[in-house]
Protein backbone atom coordinates (compact mmCIF):
# COMPACT_ATOMS: atom_id res chain seq x y z
CA UNK A 1 0.00 0.00 0.00
CA UNK A 2 1.21 3.74 -0.95
CA UNK A 3 1.57 6.23 1.93
CA UNK A 4 -2.00 7.29 3.03
CA UNK A 5 -2.93 10.90 1.60
CA UNK A 6 -3.83 11.91 5.25
CA UNK A 7 -1.64 10.69 8.34
CA UNK A 8 -2.91 11.72 11.61
CA UNK A 9 -0.17 11.04 14.07
CA UNK A 10 -0.80 10.60 17.78
CA UNK A 11 -3.32 13.81 17.45
CA UNK A 12 -3.90 15.58 21.39
CA UNK A 13 -5.47 18.89 22.01
CA UNK A 14 -7.09 20.34 25.52
CA UNK A 15 -9.65 22.86 26.07
CA UNK A 16 -8.15 25.96 27.42
CA UNK A 17 -11.53 27.02 28.86
CA UNK A 18 -12.50 23.98 30.67
CA UNK A 19 -9.49 23.18 32.91
CA UNK A 20 -7.13 22.13 30.53
CA UNK A 21 -9.69 19.03 29.95
CA UNK A 22 -8.43 16.97 27.02
CA UNK A 23 -10.69 16.78 24.56
CA UNK A 24 -8.04 14.88 21.60
CA UNK A 25 -6.32 11.51 23.15
CA UNK A 26 -3.26 10.79 20.81
CA UNK A 27 -5.29 9.96 17.96
CA UNK A 28 -4.17 8.40 14.94
CA UNK A 29 -5.89 7.59 11.63
CA UNK A 30 -4.28 7.35 8.15
CA UNK A 31 -7.48 8.32 4.75
CA UNK A 32 -5.27 6.47 2.13
CA UNK A 33 -5.48 7.67 -1.73
CA UNK A 34 -9.71 7.00 -3.00
CA UNK A 35 -10.75 6.15 0.48
CA UNK A 36 -14.09 7.03 2.45
CA UNK A 37 -12.95 6.76 5.88
CA UNK A 38 -15.81 7.51 8.36
CA UNK A 39 -15.21 9.17 11.77
CA UNK A 40 -17.81 8.19 14.10
CA UNK A 41 -18.63 8.99 17.74
CA UNK A 42 -21.09 10.70 19.75
CA UNK A 43 -21.52 14.49 20.47
CA UNK A 44 -18.45 15.98 22.34
CA UNK A 45 -15.97 12.94 21.16
CA UNK A 46 -13.89 15.21 19.67
CA UNK A 47 -14.56 14.18 15.74
CA UNK A 48 -15.33 17.63 14.44
CA UNK A 49 -12.20 18.93 16.36
CA UNK A 50 -9.98 16.75 14.30
CA UNK A 51 -11.73 18.10 11.15
CA UNK A 52 -11.28 21.84 12.01
CA UNK A 53 -7.21 21.25 13.21
CA UNK A 54 -7.13 19.40 9.40
CA UNK A 55 -8.76 23.08 7.90
CA UNK A 56 -6.50 25.00 10.87
CA UNK A 57 -9.80 26.68 11.82
CA UNK A 58 -9.46 25.38 15.39
CA UNK A 59 -11.47 27.63 17.81
CA UNK A 60 -9.26 29.87 19.81
CA UNK A 61 -10.31 28.51 23.09
CA UNK A 62 -8.86 24.66 21.85
CA UNK A 63 -5.09 23.77 21.62
CA UNK A 64 -3.16 21.39 19.72
CA UNK A 65 -0.99 20.20 22.40
CA UNK A 66 1.08 17.28 20.38
CA UNK A 67 0.84 15.36 17.19
CA UNK A 68 0.93 15.32 13.35
CA UNK A 69 -1.02 15.99 10.59
CA UNK A 70 0.56 14.50 7.44
CA UNK A 71 -0.62 15.46 4.42
CA UNK A 72 1.71 14.73 1.33
CA UNK A 73 4.43 14.75 3.46
CA UNK A 74 3.90 17.73 4.86
CA UNK A 75 2.90 18.80 8.28
CA UNK A 76 0.03 20.82 8.08
CA UNK A 77 -0.26 21.97 12.21
CA UNK A 78 3.86 23.35 11.22
CA UNK A 79 2.26 25.57 8.04
CA UNK A 80 2.74 29.57 7.93
CA UNK A 81 -1.45 30.46 7.69
CA UNK A 82 -0.31 31.88 3.96
CA UNK A 83 0.67 28.28 3.02
CA UNK A 84 -2.03 26.79 5.10
CA UNK A 85 -4.66 28.73 2.65
CA UNK A 86 -2.86 27.81 -0.79
CA UNK A 87 -3.60 24.45 0.16
CA UNK A 88 -6.87 24.52 1.49
CA UNK A 89 -9.41 24.88 -1.34
CA UNK A 90 -7.04 23.47 -3.49
CA UNK A 91 -6.11 20.54 -2.33
CA UNK A 92 -8.65 20.27 0.52
CA UNK A 93 -11.74 20.87 0.67
CA UNK A 94 -15.13 21.11 2.99
CA UNK A 95 -18.76 20.38 2.77
CA UNK A 96 -19.91 21.73 5.67
CA UNK A 97 -22.75 20.30 7.92
CA UNK A 98 -25.82 23.23 7.84
CA UNK A 99 -26.81 23.94 4.30
CA UNK A 100 -29.01 26.64 5.56
CA UNK A 101 -25.82 28.80 6.70
CA UNK A 102 -23.14 27.58 4.55
CA UNK A 103 -24.10 29.99 1.91
CA UNK A 104 -23.67 33.97 2.06
CA UNK A 105 -27.37 34.68 1.71
CA UNK A 106 -26.91 37.83 0.10
CA UNK A 107 -24.57 36.04 -2.77
CA UNK A 108 -25.91 34.41 -5.91
CA UNK A 109 -24.82 31.03 -6.22
CA UNK A 110 -22.86 31.89 -9.01
CA UNK A 111 -20.69 33.95 -7.39
CA UNK A 112 -20.30 31.67 -4.55
CA UNK A 113 -19.45 28.86 -6.54
CA UNK A 114 -16.75 30.84 -9.22
CA UNK A 115 -14.95 32.23 -5.49
CA UNK A 116 -12.52 29.51 -5.19
CA UNK A 117 -12.23 28.52 -9.21
CA UNK A 118 -10.88 32.38 -10.03
CA UNK A 119 -8.81 32.26 -6.87
CA UNK A 120 -7.23 29.46 -6.98
CA UNK A 121 -7.17 28.67 -10.67
CA UNK A 122 -7.22 31.52 -12.14
CA UNK A 123 -9.99 31.29 -14.71
CA UNK A 124 -11.69 34.17 -15.91
CA UNK A 125 -15.27 35.15 -14.90
CA UNK A 126 -16.69 33.23 -18.09
CA UNK A 127 -14.59 30.25 -18.00
CA UNK A 128 -15.35 29.71 -13.87
CA UNK A 129 -19.09 30.18 -14.95
CA UNK A 130 -19.39 27.61 -17.19
CA UNK A 131 -17.04 25.42 -15.02
CA UNK A 132 -19.86 25.73 -12.30
CA UNK A 133 -22.52 24.70 -14.80
CA UNK A 134 -20.97 21.65 -15.81
CA UNK A 135 -20.26 20.86 -11.83
CA UNK A 136 -23.91 21.39 -11.32
CA UNK A 137 -24.68 18.92 -13.98
CA UNK A 138 -22.07 16.34 -12.19
CA UNK A 139 -24.45 16.96 -9.02
CA UNK A 140 -27.48 15.75 -10.86
CA UNK A 141 -28.66 19.50 -11.05
CA UNK A 142 -31.56 19.65 -13.64
CA UNK A 143 -31.81 23.63 -14.24
CA UNK A 144 -27.65 24.49 -13.87
CA UNK A 145 -28.22 28.11 -15.55
CA UNK A 146 -31.38 29.12 -13.17
CA UNK A 147 -29.79 27.55 -9.63
CA UNK A 148 -26.75 29.93 -10.87
CA UNK A 149 -28.70 32.95 -10.79
CA UNK A 150 -30.28 32.39 -7.47
CA UNK A 151 -29.69 33.11 -3.92
CA UNK A 152 -29.90 30.21 -1.73
CA UNK A 153 -32.80 31.04 0.00
CA UNK A 154 -34.40 30.35 -3.08
CA UNK A 155 -33.29 26.50 -3.03
CA UNK A 156 -34.03 23.67 -1.14
CA UNK A 157 -31.87 22.27 2.03
CA UNK A 158 -31.41 19.09 -0.71
CA UNK A 159 -30.30 22.34 -3.46
CA UNK A 160 -28.31 23.95 -1.37
CA UNK A 161 -25.78 20.77 -0.42
CA UNK A 162 -25.87 19.40 -3.48
CA UNK A 163 -24.09 23.00 -4.65
CA UNK A 164 -21.69 23.08 -1.72
CA UNK A 165 -20.52 19.37 -2.85
CA UNK A 166 -20.47 20.43 -6.41
CA UNK A 167 -18.17 23.40 -5.18
CA UNK A 168 -16.30 21.32 -2.11
CA UNK A 169 -15.14 18.93 -5.40
CA UNK A 170 -14.68 22.10 -7.84
CA UNK A 171 -11.21 22.33 -7.43
CA UNK A 172 -10.50 18.35 -7.73
CA UNK A 173 -9.33 18.45 -4.40
CA UNK A 174 -7.15 15.43 -3.32
CA UNK A 175 -9.00 15.31 0.02
CA UNK A 176 -12.43 16.41 0.82
CA UNK A 177 -13.97 16.79 4.60
CA UNK A 178 -17.52 16.07 4.89
CA UNK A 179 -18.49 17.50 8.53
CA UNK A 180 -21.56 15.80 9.34
CA UNK A 181 -23.53 16.50 5.75
CA UNK A 182 -26.12 14.77 6.25
CA UNK A 183 -27.26 15.39 9.67
CA UNK A 184 -29.73 18.16 8.22
CA UNK A 185 -31.63 16.77 5.50
CA UNK A 186 -34.38 14.08 5.83
CA UNK A 187 -33.95 10.48 5.01
CA UNK A 188 -35.05 10.32 1.13
CA UNK A 189 -32.30 12.95 0.35
CA UNK A 190 -29.82 11.85 2.73
CA UNK A 191 -29.48 8.56 0.58
CA UNK A 192 -29.11 10.71 -2.74
CA UNK A 193 -26.63 13.20 -1.35
CA UNK A 194 -24.77 9.33 -0.12
CA UNK A 195 -24.50 8.10 -3.63
CA UNK A 196 -23.47 11.31 -4.95
CA UNK A 197 -20.64 11.72 -2.74
CA UNK A 198 -19.36 8.48 -3.55
CA UNK A 199 -19.63 8.61 -7.04
CA UNK A 200 -18.15 11.94 -7.40
CA UNK A 201 -15.73 10.58 -4.86
CA UNK A 202 -15.13 7.40 -7.08
CA UNK A 203 -14.52 9.21 -10.22
CA UNK A 204 -12.05 11.58 -8.84
CA UNK A 205 -10.15 9.17 -7.07
CA UNK A 206 -11.02 11.49 -4.27
CA UNK A 207 -9.96 10.46 -0.70
CA UNK A 208 -12.72 11.21 2.18
CA UNK A 209 -12.85 11.77 5.40
CA UNK A 210 -16.65 11.43 6.47
CA UNK A 211 -17.58 12.73 9.94
CA UNK A 212 -20.85 11.11 11.62
CA UNK A 213 -22.41 10.26 14.48
CA UNK A 214 -24.74 7.66 12.72
CA UNK A 215 -23.04 4.37 12.02
CA UNK A 216 -26.43 3.42 9.67
CA UNK A 217 -25.35 6.80 7.38
CA UNK A 218 -21.52 5.52 7.54
CA UNK A 219 -21.96 1.92 6.76
CA UNK A 220 -23.73 3.10 3.72
CA UNK A 221 -20.49 5.38 1.82
CA UNK A 222 -17.27 4.51 4.12
CA UNK A 223 -14.35 2.06 2.92
CA UNK A 224 -13.01 1.84 6.90
CA UNK A 225 -13.74 3.81 10.09
CA UNK A 226 -12.49 5.01 13.63
CA UNK A 227 -14.72 5.00 16.33
CA UNK A 228 -13.75 7.80 18.99
CA UNK A 229 -14.72 8.44 22.39
CA UNK A 230 -14.19 10.95 24.54
CA UNK A 231 -11.49 12.03 22.03
CA UNK A 232 -9.78 8.45 21.93
CA UNK A 233 -9.95 6.00 19.16
CA UNK A 234 -12.13 3.41 20.36
CA UNK A 235 -11.75 0.87 17.28
CA UNK A 236 -10.38 0.96 13.92
CA UNK A 237 -11.01 -1.13 10.87
CA UNK A 238 -13.00 -1.67 7.97
CA UNK A 239 -16.42 -0.84 7.72
CA UNK A 240 -17.24 -4.70 7.59
CA UNK A 241 -15.24 -5.84 9.86
CA UNK A 242 -16.23 -3.44 12.81
CA UNK A 243 -19.67 -3.70 11.87
CA UNK A 244 -20.09 -7.25 11.38
CA UNK A 245 -17.56 -8.41 14.41
CA UNK A 246 -16.96 -4.96 16.97
CA UNK A 247 -14.36 -5.95 19.31
CA UNK A 248 -14.64 -2.79 21.86
CA UNK A 249 -17.70 -3.02 24.02
CA UNK A 250 -18.31 1.05 23.18
CA UNK A 251 -18.59 -0.37 19.51
CA UNK A 252 -21.14 -2.78 20.51
CA UNK A 253 -22.85 -0.69 22.46
CA UNK A 254 -23.30 1.88 19.76
CA UNK A 255 -24.55 -0.29 17.36
CA UNK A 256 -27.11 -1.52 19.76
CA UNK A 257 -28.04 1.85 20.09
CA UNK A 258 -28.73 2.10 16.06
CA UNK A 259 -32.40 1.98 15.27
CA UNK A 260 -33.50 -1.21 13.23
CA UNK A 261 -35.69 -0.63 10.97
CA UNK A 262 -36.15 -4.30 10.15
CA UNK A 263 -36.75 -5.07 13.49
CA UNK A 264 -37.79 -2.51 15.37
CA UNK A 265 -38.98 -3.92 18.37
CA UNK A 266 -34.59 -4.44 18.99
CA UNK A 267 -32.41 -1.88 19.19
CA UNK A 268 -32.29 2.00 20.69
CA UNK A 269 -30.62 0.45 23.61
CA UNK A 270 -28.76 3.18 25.45
CA UNK A 271 -24.79 2.43 26.39
CA UNK A 272 -24.91 -0.22 29.62
CA UNK A 273 -24.02 1.73 32.61
CA UNK A 274 -21.15 -1.08 33.16
CA UNK A 275 -19.75 -0.40 29.42
CA UNK A 276 -19.60 3.95 30.63
CA UNK A 277 -17.53 3.10 33.80
CA UNK A 278 -15.34 1.23 31.62
CA UNK A 279 -15.00 3.57 29.32
CA UNK A 280 -14.19 5.86 31.94
CA UNK A 281 -11.53 4.14 33.40
CA UNK A 282 -9.72 3.26 30.52
CA UNK A 283 -9.89 6.83 29.82
CA UNK A 284 -8.49 7.49 33.05
CA UNK A 285 -5.98 5.14 33.08
CA UNK A 286 -5.00 6.71 29.62
CA UNK A 287 -4.46 10.14 31.17
CA UNK A 288 -2.91 9.02 33.94
CA UNK A 289 -0.10 7.38 31.95
CA UNK A 290 0.23 10.18 29.45
CA UNK A 291 0.86 12.42 33.35
CA UNK A 292 3.40 9.56 34.39
CA UNK A 293 5.12 9.43 31.55
CA UNK A 294 5.68 13.51 31.59
CA UNK B 1 -36.56 19.88 -6.30
CA UNK B 2 -38.35 23.03 -7.66
CA UNK B 3 -36.86 26.83 -7.64
CA UNK B 4 -39.13 29.82 -7.35
CA UNK B 5 -39.24 32.61 -9.06
CA UNK B 6 -36.19 34.39 -10.47
CA UNK B 7 -34.81 36.78 -8.41
CA UNK B 8 -36.16 40.33 -9.37
CA UNK B 9 -34.09 42.41 -9.21
CA UNK B 10 -33.15 44.54 -5.73
CA UNK B 11 -34.51 47.74 -7.34
CA UNK B 12 -37.78 46.15 -8.46
CA UNK B 13 -38.17 44.57 -5.19
CA UNK B 14 -38.00 48.59 -3.77
CA UNK B 15 -40.49 49.28 -6.19
CA UNK B 16 -43.35 47.56 -5.19
CA UNK B 17 -42.72 48.16 -1.58
CA UNK B 18 -45.14 51.21 -0.84
CA UNK B 19 -43.56 52.25 2.10
CA UNK B 20 -40.26 52.87 0.08
CA UNK B 21 -42.21 54.28 -2.70
CA UNK B 22 -44.26 56.72 -0.90
CA UNK B 23 -41.59 57.64 1.54
CA UNK B 24 -38.88 58.12 -1.01
CA UNK B 25 -40.71 60.02 -3.15
CA UNK B 26 -41.88 62.39 -0.66
CA UNK B 27 -37.97 62.66 0.74
CA UNK B 28 -36.79 62.63 -3.42
CA UNK B 29 -39.09 65.63 -3.95
CA UNK B 30 -37.65 67.28 -0.57
CA UNK B 31 -34.24 66.96 -1.99
CA UNK B 32 -35.58 68.26 -5.31
CA UNK B 33 -37.24 71.58 -3.70
CA UNK B 34 -34.44 72.24 -1.29
CA UNK B 35 -31.79 72.35 -3.94
CA UNK B 36 -34.05 74.10 -6.05
CA UNK B 37 -35.58 76.44 -3.35
CA UNK B 38 -33.84 79.86 -5.46
CA UNK B 39 -36.35 79.11 -7.88
CA UNK B 40 -38.86 77.11 -6.33
CA UNK B 41 -40.03 79.21 -3.90
CA UNK B 42 -42.51 82.34 -4.50
CA UNK B 43 -40.78 85.14 -2.05
CA UNK B 44 -37.04 85.82 -0.77
CA UNK B 45 -37.44 84.32 2.22
CA UNK B 46 -35.41 87.46 4.04
CA UNK B 47 -37.57 90.02 3.14
CA UNK B 48 -39.51 91.90 5.34
CA UNK B 49 -42.76 93.54 4.97
CA UNK B 50 -43.72 95.31 8.27
CA UNK B 51 -47.02 96.86 6.68
CA UNK B 52 -48.53 93.06 5.94
CA UNK B 53 -47.36 90.53 9.49
CA UNK B 54 -49.38 87.97 10.45
CA UNK B 55 -51.58 87.45 6.77
CA UNK B 56 -52.91 84.34 7.44
CA UNK B 57 -52.79 80.93 4.97
CA UNK B 58 -54.13 81.58 1.47
CA UNK B 59 -58.22 80.39 2.08
CA UNK B 60 -58.65 82.24 5.02
CA UNK B 61 -60.30 85.75 5.81
CA UNK B 62 -58.03 88.66 5.26
CA UNK B 63 -55.33 86.33 3.44
CA UNK B 64 -52.87 88.38 1.09
CA UNK B 65 -52.67 86.89 -2.57
CA UNK B 66 -49.15 85.50 -3.21
CA UNK B 67 -48.12 84.14 0.27
CA UNK B 68 -49.61 80.94 0.24
CA UNK B 69 -48.77 79.57 3.76
CA UNK B 70 -49.27 83.43 5.01
CA UNK B 71 -46.40 85.77 6.71
CA UNK B 72 -45.05 85.60 10.01
CA UNK B 73 -44.73 88.47 12.69
CA UNK B 74 -41.99 90.20 10.35
CA UNK B 75 -44.02 90.16 7.45
CA UNK B 76 -41.96 87.28 5.60
CA UNK B 77 -43.12 84.33 3.49
CA UNK B 78 -43.36 81.42 5.52
CA UNK B 79 -43.83 79.11 2.62
CA UNK B 80 -40.35 80.20 1.32
CA UNK B 81 -39.31 80.01 4.67
CA UNK B 82 -40.07 76.47 5.06
CA UNK B 83 -38.47 75.85 1.55
CA UNK B 84 -35.24 77.21 2.68
CA UNK B 85 -35.45 75.48 5.65
CA UNK B 86 -35.10 72.13 4.19
CA UNK B 87 -31.82 72.90 2.68
CA UNK B 88 -30.32 73.12 6.33
CA UNK B 89 -32.34 69.94 7.72
CA UNK B 90 -31.21 67.63 4.98
CA UNK B 91 -27.67 68.49 4.61
CA UNK B 92 -27.48 68.22 8.19
CA UNK B 93 -29.31 64.37 7.67
CA UNK B 94 -27.25 63.48 4.57
CA UNK B 95 -23.64 64.95 6.00
CA UNK B 96 -24.20 64.07 9.55
CA UNK B 97 -25.82 60.49 9.59
CA UNK B 98 -23.55 59.97 6.97
CA UNK B 99 -20.55 59.95 8.71
CA UNK B 100 -21.48 58.72 11.78
CA UNK B 101 -22.43 55.61 9.98
CA UNK B 102 -18.87 55.87 8.30
CA UNK B 103 -17.29 55.72 11.25
CA UNK B 104 -19.60 53.71 13.54
CA UNK B 105 -19.39 51.18 10.90
CA UNK B 106 -16.07 51.02 10.49
CA UNK B 107 -14.99 50.61 14.11
CA UNK B 108 -18.21 48.13 14.79
CA UNK B 109 -16.48 45.87 11.53
CA UNK B 110 -13.32 45.77 13.00
CA UNK B 111 -14.58 45.12 16.85
CA UNK B 112 -17.08 42.11 15.74
CA UNK B 113 -14.55 40.59 13.02
CA UNK B 114 -11.06 41.43 14.50
CA UNK B 115 -10.81 39.31 17.98
CA UNK B 116 -11.60 39.78 21.47
CA UNK B 117 -8.72 42.08 22.25
CA UNK B 118 -9.69 44.91 19.51
CA UNK B 119 -13.55 44.26 20.65
CA UNK B 120 -13.15 44.84 24.19
CA UNK B 121 -10.88 48.00 23.61
CA UNK B 122 -13.72 49.12 21.48
CA UNK B 123 -16.60 47.50 23.32
CA UNK B 124 -15.48 49.56 26.44
CA UNK B 125 -14.85 52.94 24.33
CA UNK B 126 -18.50 52.96 23.25
CA UNK B 127 -19.40 52.24 26.61
CA UNK B 128 -17.75 55.23 28.60
CA UNK B 129 -18.87 57.07 25.25
CA UNK B 130 -22.48 56.46 26.07
CA UNK B 131 -22.40 57.34 29.71
CA UNK B 132 -21.91 61.67 28.88
CA UNK B 133 -25.23 62.89 28.12
CA UNK B 134 -26.23 63.63 24.84
CA UNK B 135 -27.59 66.78 25.11
CA UNK B 136 -24.52 68.00 27.39
CA UNK B 137 -22.15 66.63 25.09
CA UNK B 138 -23.59 68.66 22.12
CA UNK B 139 -24.15 72.17 24.17
CA UNK B 140 -20.53 71.56 25.67
CA UNK B 141 -19.55 70.68 22.10
CA UNK B 142 -20.64 73.61 20.34
CA UNK B 143 -19.49 76.29 23.24
CA UNK B 144 -16.06 75.46 22.38
CA UNK B 145 -16.13 75.04 18.48
CA UNK B 146 -19.07 77.88 18.27
CA UNK B 147 -22.71 77.45 16.60
CA UNK B 148 -22.81 77.37 12.98
CA UNK B 149 -23.66 74.39 10.33
CA UNK B 150 -20.38 72.51 10.90
CA UNK B 151 -21.23 72.42 15.10
CA UNK B 152 -24.70 71.12 14.59
CA UNK B 153 -23.24 68.29 12.60
CA UNK B 154 -19.90 67.35 14.66
CA UNK B 155 -22.70 67.13 17.58
CA UNK B 156 -24.67 64.54 15.98
CA UNK B 157 -21.74 62.40 14.78
CA UNK B 158 -19.91 62.58 18.03
CA UNK B 159 -22.73 61.32 20.15
CA UNK B 160 -24.63 59.34 17.11
CA UNK B 161 -20.92 57.12 16.08
CA UNK B 162 -22.08 54.99 18.86
CA UNK B 163 -25.19 53.47 17.64
CA UNK B 164 -23.80 52.02 14.02
CA UNK B 165 -20.68 50.76 16.17
CA UNK B 166 -22.88 48.93 18.66
CA UNK B 167 -25.37 47.57 16.06
CA UNK B 168 -22.83 46.98 13.80
CA UNK B 169 -20.58 44.78 15.71
CA UNK B 170 -23.13 42.75 17.04
CA UNK B 171 -24.29 41.79 13.33
CA UNK B 172 -20.72 41.58 12.50
CA UNK B 173 -20.30 38.85 15.27
CA UNK B 174 -23.20 37.03 14.45
CA UNK B 175 -22.15 36.69 10.63
CA UNK B 176 -19.15 35.95 11.03
CA UNK B 177 -20.22 32.65 13.49
CA UNK B 178 -21.96 31.37 10.05
CA UNK B 179 -20.61 28.38 8.14
CA UNK B 180 -20.21 30.70 5.01
CA UNK B 181 -17.54 32.54 6.65
CA UNK B 182 -15.42 29.33 7.84
CA UNK B 183 -16.47 27.92 4.35
CA UNK B 184 -14.81 31.39 3.12
CA UNK B 185 -11.82 30.64 5.47
CA UNK B 186 -11.41 26.72 3.88
CA UNK B 187 -11.18 28.63 0.58
CA UNK B 188 -8.08 30.23 1.35
CA UNK B 189 -9.43 33.93 1.29
CA UNK B 190 -7.48 36.22 3.90
CA UNK B 191 -9.37 38.34 6.74
CA UNK B 192 -9.84 41.71 4.73
CA UNK B 193 -11.25 39.58 2.02
CA UNK B 194 -13.74 37.45 3.84
CA UNK B 195 -14.78 40.65 6.10
CA UNK B 196 -15.75 43.13 3.15
CA UNK B 197 -16.59 40.72 0.34
CA UNK B 198 -18.65 38.07 3.03
CA UNK B 199 -19.88 39.52 6.02
CA UNK B 200 -20.47 43.20 4.69
CA UNK B 201 -22.77 42.48 2.17
CA UNK B 202 -25.23 40.63 4.79
CA UNK B 203 -24.39 43.25 7.19
CA UNK B 204 -25.78 46.52 5.07
CA UNK B 205 -29.07 46.09 5.16
CA UNK B 206 -29.02 46.70 8.61
CA UNK B 207 -27.07 49.76 8.14
CA UNK B 208 -29.06 51.15 5.43
CA UNK B 209 -32.01 51.30 7.66
CA UNK B 210 -30.23 52.41 10.70
CA UNK B 211 -28.99 54.79 8.35
CA UNK B 212 -31.91 56.44 7.04
CA UNK B 213 -33.80 56.23 10.85
CA UNK B 214 -30.38 58.19 11.78
CA UNK B 215 -31.18 60.65 9.34
CA UNK B 216 -34.85 61.25 10.63
CA UNK B 217 -32.75 61.89 14.10
CA UNK B 218 -30.24 64.29 12.90
CA UNK B 219 -33.59 66.46 11.30
CA UNK B 220 -34.33 66.35 14.69
CA UNK B 221 -31.43 67.59 16.62
CA UNK B 222 -30.96 70.23 14.38
CA UNK B 223 -34.23 71.13 14.92
CA UNK B 224 -33.94 71.25 18.43
CA UNK B 225 -30.65 72.88 18.44
CA UNK B 226 -31.78 76.22 16.35
CA UNK B 227 -35.05 76.29 18.28
CA UNK B 228 -32.18 77.07 21.17
CA UNK B 229 -30.13 79.23 18.58
CA UNK B 230 -27.52 77.10 18.63
CA UNK B 231 -27.35 76.03 15.12
CA UNK B 232 -27.01 78.25 12.08
CA UNK B 233 -26.89 82.18 12.38
CA UNK B 234 -30.18 83.37 13.07
CA UNK B 235 -30.57 85.02 9.00
CA UNK B 236 -30.76 81.31 7.85
CA UNK B 237 -34.02 80.06 7.89
CA UNK B 238 -34.71 76.97 9.87
CA UNK B 239 -37.21 74.49 10.97
CA UNK B 240 -36.42 74.80 14.53
CA UNK B 241 -35.66 78.85 14.29
CA UNK B 242 -39.04 78.98 13.19
CA UNK B 243 -40.86 77.13 15.56
CA UNK B 244 -39.02 79.17 18.24
CA UNK B 245 -40.36 82.34 16.42
CA UNK B 246 -43.96 80.87 16.02
CA UNK B 247 -44.21 79.58 19.32
CA UNK B 248 -44.19 83.32 20.75
CA UNK B 249 -47.13 84.70 18.25
CA UNK B 250 -49.02 81.35 18.43
CA UNK B 251 -51.94 83.49 19.61
CA UNK B 252 -52.42 85.72 16.90
CA UNK B 253 -50.86 83.15 14.22
CA UNK B 254 -51.00 79.76 14.80
CA UNK B 255 -49.34 78.97 10.78
CA UNK B 256 -46.28 80.40 11.65
CA UNK B 257 -45.46 77.92 13.83
CA UNK B 258 -47.23 75.19 12.31
CA UNK B 259 -46.08 74.98 8.84
CA UNK B 260 -42.36 74.16 10.03
CA UNK B 261 -43.48 71.42 12.29
CA UNK B 262 -45.65 69.80 10.06
CA UNK B 263 -42.25 70.09 7.58
CA UNK B 264 -40.06 68.72 10.53
CA UNK B 265 -43.63 65.94 11.52
CA UNK B 266 -43.46 64.64 7.85
CA UNK B 267 -39.87 64.76 7.16
CA UNK B 268 -39.00 62.41 10.22
CA UNK B 269 -41.89 60.31 9.71
CA UNK B 270 -40.85 60.02 5.71
CA UNK B 271 -37.27 58.92 7.33
CA UNK B 272 -38.55 56.30 9.43
CA UNK B 273 -41.07 54.68 6.84
CA UNK B 274 -38.18 54.31 4.73
CA UNK B 275 -36.17 52.74 6.63
CA UNK B 276 -38.41 50.32 7.54
CA UNK B 277 -39.28 49.28 4.19
CA UNK B 278 -35.46 49.26 2.95
CA UNK B 279 -34.78 47.18 5.54
CA UNK B 280 -37.36 44.57 4.83
CA UNK B 281 -36.83 45.17 0.49
CA UNK B 282 -32.94 44.39 1.13
CA UNK B 283 -33.03 41.32 3.65
CA UNK B 284 -32.06 38.98 1.56
CA UNK B 285 -33.18 36.32 3.97
CA UNK B 286 -36.62 37.72 3.96
CA UNK B 287 -36.40 38.44 0.40
CA UNK B 288 -40.26 36.94 -0.98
Amino acid sequence: MTAPRLAIEALSAISLRDGNRPILRRVSLAVATGEVHGLVGESGAGKSTIAKAILGIIPSQVKVTDGRIGFEGRDLLSLSPKDLRAVLGRDIALVPQDPSTALNPSRRIDAQMTNGLRLKRGLSANQARLRAHALLEEVQIRDPERVLDSYPHQLSGGMRQRVLIAAAFALEPKLVIADEPTTALDVTVQKQILRLIRSLQERHGTSVLFVSHDLGVVAKICDRLTVLYMGKVMEQGSTADVLAGPRHPYTKALLAANPRYDRPDTGLEPTPPDVIAALRAEIAAFDAGVAGSR
Amino acid sequence: MDIGPQAPTVAARLMRDPKVVCAGGFILLLIVVAIAAPWVAPKDPLAQNLLMTTTPPAGFPDAEPGFLLGTDGLGRDVLSRVIYGARVSLTVAFVAAGLACLIGSLLGLLAGFLGELVDALISRLVDVWMAFPPVLLSILLIAVIGTGLHSVIAAIVVIDWTRFCRVVRTETKSQAQMDYVVAARTIGFSRPAILFREILPNVVPVLIALLTLEMGIAVVVEAILSFVGLSVSSDTPTWGGMIAEGRQIVHEAWWVLAAPLAALFATVVAFNQLGDGLARSLDPVLRR
